[in-house]
């Protein structure tokens, strides 16, 4: 097992660590969107797709590069996410989590359908910006710079998502509503706002994600499916009570499964659910979850 | 002020034309059996009931149609029975979380000088605080938001002889201060010196209203309709 | 008798006559057989999540491997049809007792995802196994003889054949619902606590649910198969776990014929809309075969928000508030006749 030779061995190490940052992001935006709205979001690949469609079209229509794309896309799918829940979601309160869940994907069916039905499924490239090209020598290995700059710029969203929930006036308004959201309505703070708010914010963070996606994997109608069941299994093994918690546990199995790539290659497309299904015998809330 | 109010969970019809009013300054009781509506009461006027029919207006302004945090904008502080505290929170981030709804809301330092204890066990989180700490902190934080109608749901509940007296003592002193309170309490003790007028509550309606002076003589009719 | 069993009993009979009436109308014995099969999916999806009330988005697993089980051990150990289709109930108890029994503590959401992830694995599985052909499936597979003796070829013999199963397994899933088992299924949906203190072994019975749920989706996995031919990965898929929610929100979770008029609209309309192909309305020229998902999204949607109780739902909710409406109108006339 251990003549592979280290260069494979941190290859796959730091393309896990690349998968881990899209697992982290993804399911952070999940879970916030879960806490505050009781309403798992199918539609969450789907808002991932669209930000890769999103600065794909960008450059091909509009000329605008990525790095304003990276700025703008999120926005606008933000925005296209605040708007459905504000007037579609919002009837849904109160209802079994089931409807939610069901809304959310009708809504991945549809989007996903349309930019097939325009796009076929096959996957169209995205050109690495030209100040992201090339590799790096980090002494040990060399690697793209783009992959740095993904993990680089992953972390960041990341750190500033959590500083966001865990240490500003807006964020334990978050964790309070999380909580008992009636309570918080009758101490004064608009919820109904803050649920527009938190849909949206998880909505721009998966089209970050795709944003960033874009160059490394094929842009294609499909890639939010693909992607959106693992990052279920993610937020299920890493529970709901802790944002660094989702962010570390994505990170984690992104790395787990670049492993298991390399050591035992049949299994990785399903090690993220057997760790999931093992998470559960022993700590049935979820790694860092806090209700039983 | 209510008029005519009623109100429904579900299926079931709670409030049944219940009409009172309150005025500024005065402190009132709710007295009643349990499920004679009166925490339905106290949270219709807060907007947190989802079917209501009636007219509710509060310093002249209808507010039936407003949502929780607007009713709160205007100046009104809903303690639960359930205190509402949030467990995640720490003790003093559960006191600064409300925003606040006027100039007039009371700074920090005075909530700690009126109830020390909360200044002691600020960054405990939430779910360690004691049931009268928790209770006091729910009172607490409504005044910080500088709410000046305060709905105070079975506020001596559980809580040991000792606390109910600081707790008693604390809405004397808010009614020095001129805050408006409605009351709902079990405890005819604590509600007996605190009330100017007491509005029996039985299905949804108010069957008998005294003044604090009628109490008194009327204090057999109150214990029977209360099943005491 | 009492009321509600004589009208399940008419519901069945009524079944069963259009079912046997629809060869004669001219359908083509594939979509009908399909319906069969996608109906009878519908129905042990509805059984668990309609009467207990917890979402399960991982059936698929159970159909798909129900198809696998009775593709291939038609297809190379040579099974008659009743035996394939044992197998095939016999995998659905198995992947149910294992799936159910991880999934089962836990409430709500954390169910269904849960759920989700285990089919997935299998889907993961399927891809990878050899005895599933990865991406082409079980193809051709055989019809045999039915106990060795009845001749299965003939299309019409087939659908007679699985439209059997169907009823009987409609009927039997009704009769579970009227026996205590079922009673207590629906007092748990209702108010788990208070089944709890009651004193029964709650999980005991969700998972026994689940298995039978499982056991039935594999046998239309099993079904479908047999009757159609083939077995692919597309069985497996978690949008297929969407399409049999989609059925029986359609027609109308909980109600017993609900999740069959579902599916038979699901399939109509999914064929219709590839059949129809091009088609203008208006000045715009559509292709609609490749708009089909976006046309059930939107109809999921649509379902969701506004026509939640499904057309079954809708239909008996009418009735109810009409023989209300009556009832009152006559009370008041009581009233002003009495005083």
């Amino acid at each position: 097992m251990f003549d592979i030779p280290l260069q494979v061995l941190l290859g796959q190490i730091t393309i896990g660590l690349v998968n881990g940052c899209f697992y982290a992001i993804l399911s952070l935006g999940l879970a916030l969107i879960f806490g505050l709205l009781n309403v798992i979001n199918f539609a969450h690949g789907a808002l991932y797709m669209l930000g890769a469609f999103g600065v794909y079209l960008a450059m091909q229509k509009l000329g605008v590069n990525y790095w304003w794309s990276l700025l703008l896309v999120p926005v606008v799918v933000g925005a296209f996410g605040a708007l459905v829940e504000r007037l579609l979601l919002r009837r849904l309160i109160g209802l079994d989590h089931l409807y939610g869940l069901l809304f959310t994907f009708g809504l991945a069916l549809v989007l996903e359908g349309i930019f097939r039905d325009i796009y076929g499924s096959a996957g169209l490239p995205y050109p690495t910006p030209p100040a992201l090209r090339g590799l790096v020598d980090l002494g040990f290995m060399r690697m793209p710079i783009y992959r740095v700059w993904i993990v680089g710029a992953s972390l960041v969203v990341c750190f500033a998502t959590w500083f966001l929930i865990e240490r500003t006036r807006l964020g334990s308004y978050l964790r309070a509503g999380t909580e008992n959201a009636k309570m918080v309505q009758a101490l004064g703070i608009n919820v109904p706002l803050m649920v527009t708010f938190v849909y949206a914010l998880g909505a721009a963070l998966a089209a970050f994600a795709g944003v960033l996606a874009a160059p490394i994997y094929q842009v294609q109608p499909l890639m939010g499916s693909n992607i959106l069941i693992v990052t279920f299994a993610v937020v299920v093994i890493g529970g709901l009570g802790s944002t660094a918690g989702a962010i570390a546990t994505g990170l984690a199995l992104g790395v787990i499964e670049g492993l298991s790539k390399v050591f035992y290659p049949e299994v990785s497309s399903t090690i993220v659910f057997i760790v999931m299904a093992l998470v559960l015998l022993v700590r049935p809330a979820g790694l860092f979850g806090r209700e039983a | 002020m209510l008029q005519d109010l009623h109100a429904w969970y579900g299926e079931s019809h709670i409030l049944h034309g219940m009409t009172f009013s309150l005025q500024r300054g005065e402190v009132v009781a709710l007295l009643g059996r349990n499920g004679s509506g009166r925490t339905t009461t106290l949270r219709a006027i807060m907007g947190l009931i989802d079917r209501r029919e009636g007219i509710i207006r509060i310093g002249g302004k209808d507010v039936l149609h407003l949502p929780p945090h607007l009713v709160a904008r205007l100046g009104v502080g809903y303690c639960p029975e359930e205190r509402g505290i949030f467990a995640s929170l720490s003790c003093e981030e559960n006191l600064l979380l409300p925003p606040q709804q006027s100039s007039g809301g009371m700074p920090l330092e005075e909530i700690y000088s009126l109830l020390p204890n909360l200044a002691e066990r600020r960054q405990t989180p939430g779910t360690r605080l004691s049931g009268g700490e928790q209770q006091m902190l729910a009172i607490a934080r409504i005044l910080r938001t500088g709410a000046r109608l305060l709905l105070l749901d079975e506020i001596s509940e559980g809580l040991a002889p000792v606390i109910v007296d600081r707790l008693f003592d604390l809405i004397i002193e808010l009614k020095s201060r001129g805050y408006t309170i409605l009351l709902v309490e079990q405890n005819k003790y604590f509600a007996g010196p605190l009330a100017d007028r007491f509005l029996v509550v039985e299905h949804g309606d108010v069957t008998i209203q005294l003044t604090a002076s009628e109490l008194a003589a009327k204090a057999e009719l109150v214990d029977r309709t209360l099943g005491v | 008798m009492n009321r509600t069993m004589k009208t399940s009993t008419a519901l069945l009979i009524a079944l069963a006559v259009v079912g046997v009436l629809a060869p004669m109308t001219g359908l083509y014995p594939q979509f009908l057989m399909k319906c069969v099969a996608l109906a009878l999916f519908a129905v042990a999806f509805n059984f668990f999540t309609g009467n207990v009330g917890l979402l399960s988005i991982g059936h698929a697993a159970f159909f798909g491997m129900g198809a696998y089980a009775a593709g291939y051990a038609t297809k190379e150990w040579g099974f008659t049809p009743e035996l394939a289709l044992a197998a095939s109930l016999v995998v659905g108890i198995a992947l149910g007792l294992v799936m159910g029994g991880m999934a089962i503590r836990r409430q709500g959401i954390y169910f269904a995802m849960i759920t989700l992830a285990l089919a997935q694995m299998v889907y993961f599985v399927c891809v990878q196994a050899p005895f599933t052909g990865a991406e082409d499936g079980l193809q051709r597979i055989p019809r045999h003889s039915l106990f060795g003796v009845i001749d299965l070829s003939s299309d019409l013999m087939m659908y007679a054949f699985v439209l059997a199963i169907m009823i009987a397994s409609v009927w039997g899933f009704q009769r579970i619902m009227e026996s205590p088992f079922g009673q207590v299924l629906l007092a748990i949906r209702d108010n788990e606590p208070r089944a709890i203190s009651l004193g029964y072994d709650v999980q005991k019975y969700k998972l026994s649910a689940f298995t039978i749920s499982a056991a039935v989706a594999g046998l239309a996995g099993g079904v479908k198969a047999l009757t159609l031919g083939f077995a692919g990965l597309p069985d497996a898929h978690w949008t297929q776990s969407g399409n049999v929610i989609l059925m029986c929100l359609l027609g109308g979770l909980g109600t017993p014929l609900g999740p069959v008029i579902g599916a038979i609209l699901v399939v109509a309309l999914e064929s219709r809309l590839s059949g129809l192909g091009v088609v203008q309305i208006g000045p715009v020229t559509l292709d609609l075969s490749s708009k089909v998902p976006i046309i059930i999204g939107l109809i999921f949607m649509t379902c969701v928000l506004l026509f939640r109780r499904g057309i079954v739902g809708e239909i008996s909710a009418a009735f109810a508030s009409a023989k209300a409406r009556r009832k009152s109108v006559a009370d008041d006339e009581k009233k002003s006749v009495a005083s």
